[in-house]
């Protein structure tokens, strides 16, 4: 049913319809509406689920770790600092493999602390083992949710779902909310191999020592590069299924003769659509999009196909990996790297929530036409803020 | 599943794993399984139960079990018990949450006091050695004053660890648990009692286990059990129960013994008896007295 929403409530009202066992909780902003309107359905008994407030989120992620080893199909949400105090049960949720599913309500990390939006918090992870799906708009949110428990599920890997804080938890849009049979229909009961229980007992999370910790990283390694086939798959289904449901790996935007390619992930791309449309229709100049949908597993070699024919590629993004450049145009570079590769760009945009224009981005592309050579650059800085008193 | 129908197994935590002959919290540890029996999930921290059982390939656990961290059993036997619950699977079910001194009072206090504080049915089990031992004895915040450990030793300005025992037991009091006890490996029954008990007891339980540290303590293998037992003889680890925040048993000593007799054999409080240690060894005593004096009431800061 298509209803107006915000879109902390659709996300809340996708989890539910994917019937989870046990749902934990710690507030964070830009999260909590999330987990708030969780509650509020276990309150009234449209959601019939155990429900934990948790005293930290690295409790949080503990006890959902806990609920998927009995068997449970475990969901919670985080942001930022919560997710930096999450990560070393992230890691562990990963390497025991299972299948919790998170909500990432992307925001900027500390120190200075700052609430609004940026994606450093998600990207600063992506070593954890967890699928990491980021999304565009809440109707992609809503569905990349239901998809994420059957990837999971599937895999036996975590999913993060990647939504920008605020930009997209904050704002009301129309969304196609699903009905129960269908999503029922589409997404099984989880049924794992193995979980903990006294009428089959086993033991999990053993010390491994140097002769045999490499295999099973080996093992994780070979399922996450699997993983991009079972993502793809997971979306043509539910496409079948509901119609619309979002583009496997990555999606792609005026890409006919483009000279200039822009590569994003997240609520940008909406606005980078709207630059790319104008410079077209207005200045002439052959502008494409790609939008990462699954920062991991790395979409390496569609990205590579994607944008093979073009000489002049900058990649829009807003994380930095301090004293390098942007993390997915390190990513980009990659997937070049030992043949001809295009002139791959990286710009710092939007940090801590800062806005970015359809201009600013127009901007960017004006200037990668003009001149194509690699750069690493900040763009939309305030420079009275900057230092450099030299006067 | 196939030994169990057969009847071979020897212990629900089998022998054959890799711990140190005479540990005290190895034979602590067969005890609670045993007293807890077969439908038993166990949440285990990081630390040398974790590993010793649990050398991949090898497991001593003949009930599920997991370890995940060295912080978060409490939490993650948290999620197990309210997912059981949520899918209809929790009856007959015992969970146990486990970890040693240093992942309960230290590393592990946030997860265990959300357990504590939200009153999920879970027994914490703190199998306390005084130290770090998987890591060669460090200090943590159950070492007794003067104990040696390598991060504090006894110097020209110091005489080993500074600090008194936190006291979790009136911790878990504090929280409101229902049920808290204190054992030692060297009363086997009246540890398993304790166990069995607190598995009736709906909500959280707390029961602290103190259990000698063959090389971490200095001793010999077969004077476990008796540091064990002296322990509780001099009063420096009284056996008692806390029930609904009343005292409700405290084990009477026949013969008490001085602290001397359970603190000259170990080499971790040595240097207490060369020229100088005389105040701690002191202090040692007046934490004996206080605790001597425990009776049945209202548990209170002194003593407990």
């Amino acid at each position: 049913m298509k209803t107006i929403l915000e879109g902390s409530v659709a996300v809340a009202e996708a989890v539910r319809l994917c019937r989870p066992d046990m749902v934990c909780a710690y507030p964070i902003t830009p999260q909590t509406h999330i987990v708030e309107e969780l509650s509020r359905m276990v309150a009234d008994g449209r959601l019939d689920a155990g429900y934990v407030l948790a005293e930290s989120e690295f409790g949080a992620a503990s006890i959902v770790l806990g609920g998927s080893a009995v068997g449970g199909r475990t969901y919670t949400a985080t942001s930022s600092q919560g997710l930096l105090l999450m990560v070393e049960v992230i890691f562990n949720i990963a390497g025991l493999r299972l299948p919790v599913v998170m909500t990432c309500a992307n925001r900027a990390v500390s120190a200075p602390i700052n609430i609004w939006n940026d994606q450093q918090d998600a990207v600063s992870i992506r070593d954890s083992g967890w699928i990491q799906l980021f999304v565009e708009d809440n109707q992609e949110a809503v569905d990349t949710h239901i998809q994420a428990f059957k990837i999971a599920e599937e895999l036996m890997i975590p999913v993060m779902v990647c939504m920008d804080g605020y930009v997209l938890t904050h704002t009301w849009e129309p969304v196609d909310i699903p009905g129960q049979e269908e999503v029922d229909r589409f997404l099984p009961p989880y049924r794992p191999a193995d979980r903990l229980d006294p009428d089959d007992p086993f033991t999990m999370g053993s010390m491994v020592g140097p002769d045999a910790y490499m295999e099973t990283r080996y093992n994780v390694h070979m399922d996450m590069m699997e993983a991009r086939q079972v993502i793809k798959r997971v979306c043509e289904e539910y496409r079948e299924a509901f119609g619309r449901g979002g583009t496997g790996v990555i999606d792609s935007y005026g890409m006919e003769g483009a000279e200039v390619v822009l590569v994003s992930m997240g609520s940008l791309l909406g606005t980078m659509r709207v630059a790319v449309d104008e410079l077209r229709e207005e200045e002439g100049l052959k502008v494409g999009l790609i939008k990462v949908r699954c920062f991991r597993p790395f979409p390496k070699d569609a990205i590579h196909d994607a944008v093979k024919e073009t000489q002049t590629v900058g990649v829009i993004e807003k994380d930095i990996s301090l004293g390098l450049e942007g993390t997915l145009c390190s990513e980009l570079r990659a997937a070049f790297c030992g043949e001809d590769s295009p002139e791959i760009s990286s710009f710092i945009m939007g940090l801590g929530g800062r806005d970015i224009t359809v201009e600013e981005i127009k901007q960017v592309a004006r200037d990668l036409a003009a001149n194509p050579a690699c750069r690493v650059e900040f763009r939309g800085l305030r420079e009275e803020l900057l230092k450099g008193d030299e006067g | 599943m196939m030994e169990r129908e057969e009847g071979r197994i020897i212990n629900l935590m089998e022998p054959g794993h890799t711990g140190c002959a005479g540990c005290g919290q190895a034979i602590g540890a067969r005890l609670v399984i045993k007293a807890a029996g077969p439908r038993t999930i166990i949440a285990n921290a990081t630390g040398c139960l974790e590993v010793y059982t649990t050398t991949y390939p090898r497991t001593s656990w003949e009930v599920p079990w997991i370890h995940s961290l060295f912080e978060n059993a409490a939490a993650v036997a948290s999620g197990m018990e309210v997912t059981l619950k949520a899918m209809g699977r929790y009856e007959g079910v015992n969970i146990i949450a486990q970890a040693g001194d240093g992942g309960t009072a230290d590393i592990g206090m946030g997860c265990i006091s959300g357990m504590f504080e939200r009153g999920h049915d879970i027994l914490y089990v703190c199998y306390d050695n005084e130290g770090y031992m998987n890591t060669g004895y460090q200090r943590s915040s159950l070492t007794p004053p003067g104990a040696r450990t390598t991060t504090s030793p006894p110097g020209r300005k110091t005489w080993g660890n500074v600090t008194r025992k936190k006291n979790m037991p009136l911790i878990a009091v504090a929280h409101g648990v229902p049920y808290v006890a204190t054992a030692t490996p060297a009363e086997p029954r009246d540890l398993m009692r304790k166990v069995q008990k607190a598995l009736e007891i709906e909500g959280p339980k707390y029961l602290h286990l103190l259990v000698p540290c063959v090389p971490g303590w200095g001793i010999e293998s077969h004077l476990s059990q008796e540091m064990a037992r002296l322990a509780t003889e001099t009063f420096l680890f009284p056996l008692f129960e806390i029930e609904n925040g009343v005292i409700t048993k405290v084990k009477k000593v026949k013969d008490r013994r001085p602290v001397e007799d359970y603190l000259r054999p170990q080499k971790r409080f040595a240097h207490l008896f060369k020229p100088g240690g005389e105040p701690i060894l002191e202090e040692l005593r007046l934490m004996a007295e206080e605790n001597s004096r425990l009776e049945p009431g209202p548990a209170t800061l002194t003593g407990a």
